[in-house]
């Protein structure tokens, strides 16, 4: 159990350093500016947000299309299916010994109820890009 | 303390801090020279010290690879490719490092500063995680969690938000489509690809990267081939790899949520990008290729090695070979494609470990022959498949607007000026 704990601190120093070394380069880089070494010469066009070389119209919180979000919902539904199945995948060697076909069936029915939703968000065009319900 | 003598730096590195009888007595002299009560600032020491050289090793293995895969395309080109500095090039990319760190930095006025800044970070950070679990050989490794390949899927799940993030702080409208763009790619794509590691864990029984080398009595390439078909897809989509790179489509949206960073901001994103292909390379050759096992020949760090040089190779020829495809070309395969493949695999691995539980090296020779011949028919029915509704959402096309622009020829009512004005 102690030893369990220990992996996870060796992994806290480990993602300490993953943050500090871009955070470095990126300081090093800031730094240079004091030493002349990095030029700094702002102007109006410069800070301006390039978009292909007009300058910048139109409001500023872009308006997107909504198909991204039917993707985002497809997405949660999905992700939780893969969460429930990998320990079933993991232990299933074991299971089946212990079980034999049931632990396949099981995980079969739990499938199966995951696939309806799929064909039905499927067969109502929620898949397709080009979004067309007649 | 299993985990110092598992890890062979670790181990190094500790029992010459502090020779404890424990873990260090098997075989060796060590130095030892804290002494005994100090065992906690030796652990501390110890793995700041090997999370410096790996992440040491990192950035020089991208160094190494930018240079490589140059070089590379410059072949698929028929052209020399970078061979200026360095004998062969070699340090083309070291010069490119130093040249970026002290370019200009622009920060649009309209730009959210902090979330601008942040954004690089967050996007190197998983990037980095990801090698933390990676046996790179015998006993060389970070941490061997016993949740690696989890680990793995839960950290790269990351950089879907650091790029919203770089796109949205940008305050770029062109930024902003290409951040949507890649995120609706990389939470479709995280779905088969966490779904073909399925087959692999119900064979090794274990979620541990190592774990999952020592299980490998043949490489599982050969018993899942359709998992790392479905795999090495997913995961050229999760590191924005052509055919998959709609975020940096040029010829639409400039160099995407890259657009308005520069100096070392971007030479970050640059880094990320690349060290994230060779941390997919290094998955795809532990989980499919077997890792660090091999015939005694060479040491395991060196077949290690081999893999990743491998599979780094197949995903640069994949680049030069492919065009990029369109975002519903891709939402559609990932959907309809994938998704439908990696539950064929599932149903196939189950029903075939429930006939033979514990098979010997034989019968997984039979098994991959089996296994073989159902992917690739599974790829044909699936591809004529996805062929098929293509079709059909092109003729969809002719009632609508057409969406992407550009996918149709403009009709001329478009350019009459009443039907713009209504």
């Amino acid at each position: 159990m102690e030893d369990y704990l220990l992996q996870y601190g060796v992994l806290v120093v480990y993602a300490l350093l993953a943050i500090a070394v871009p955070i470095g380069m990126l300081l090093i880089s800031y730094l240079a500016t004091f030493i002349k070494i990095r030029p700094s010469k702002p102007n109006e066009v410069k800070l301006s947000a390039y978009e292909s070389g007009l300058p910048p119209f139109g409001p500023k919180p872009v308006m997107f299309n909504f198909r991204y979000y039917y993707y985002a919902i497809l997405f949660v539904v999905f992700d939780v299916e893969t969460v429930l199945i990998f320990p079933w995948a993991v232990k299933y060697g074991v299971l089946s010994k212990q079980f034999g076909l049931i632990a396949m069936f099981a995980m079969f029915v739990f499938l199966f109820i995951v696939t309806v939703p799929f064909i039905y968000a499927w067969r109502k065009g929620d898949l397709e890009w080009i979004y067309n319900r007649n | 303390m299993d985990m110092i003598v598992e890890n062979n730096i670790f181990r190094f590195i500790y029992c010459n801090l502090v020779n404890t009888n424990e873990s260090c007595s098997d075989f060796g002299n060590f130095l030892g020279i804290l002494p005994l009560g100090f065992e906690w600032l030796a652990f501390l020491i110890s793995g700041f010290l090997l999370c410096f050289i790996y992440i040491n090793g990192i950035l020089g293995a991208v160094i190494l690879s930018i240079w490589g895969e140059r070089r590379l395309y410059g072949r698929f080109q028929n052209r020399s490719g970078p061979n200026r500095w360095g004998p062969m090039g070699v340090f083309t990319s070291t010069a490119d490092a130093i040249k970026v760190m002290f370019k200009e930095d622009v920060v649009p006025v309209d730009a959210d500063k902090f979330l601008f800044n942040l954004a690089p970070v967050l996007m190197v950070f998983p990037v980095f995680m990801v090698f933390s679990v990676i046996p790179v050989g015998i006993g060389t490794f970070v941490v061997d969690l016993n949740v690696g390949l989890l680990f793995i899927l839960a950290v790269t799940s990351l950089s879907g938000l650091a790029v919203v993030i770089a796109s949205w702080a940008s305050g770029n409208r062109i930024s902003i489509f290409s951040g949507l763009r890649a995120v609706a790619v990389l939470i479709s794509y995280e779905i088969p690809m966490a779904l073909s590691l399925v087959g692999v864990l119900m064979l090794s029984g274990t979620l541990s990267l190592n774990g999952i080398v020592e299980a490998q009595k043949i490489p599982f390439i050969l018993l899942q081939p359709l998992g790392f078909v479905v795999f090495f897809l997913a995961s050229l989509a999760e590191i924005n790899r052509t055919p998959f790179d709609l975020t940096e489509a040029e010829s639409e949206l400039g160099a995407g949520y890259l657009n308005d960073y520069s100096s070392m901001k971007f030479g970050i994103f640059f880094l990320a990008e690349f060290a994230a292909t060779i941390g997919a390379s290094a998955v795809i050759a532990t989980v499919f290729l077997a890792g660090w096992k091999g015939p005694e020949i060479l040491p395991s760090h060196i077949w290690f090695g081999i893999k990743l040089i491998l599979v780094l190779g197949l995903i640069v020829w994949v680049r030069m070979s492919w065009p990029r495809m369109r975002i519903d070309q891709i939402l559609h395969l990932a959907w309809k494609g994938l998704f439908e493949l990696t539950l064929i695999n599932i149903i196939v691995t189950t029903i075939m470990i429930s006939i033979k539980p514990d098979p010997s090296v034989n019968e997984m020779w039979i098994m991959a022959i089996i296994n073989w011949v159902i992917c690739i028919f599974s790829l044909i029915i699936v591809s004529k498949f996805l062929n098929r509704s293509v079709k059909d959402n092109f003729s969809n096309l002719k009632n609508t607007t057409p969406y992407p622009v550009g996918t149709e020829k403009i009709k001329s009512s478009f350019i009459n000026k009443k039907e713009m004005v209504n």
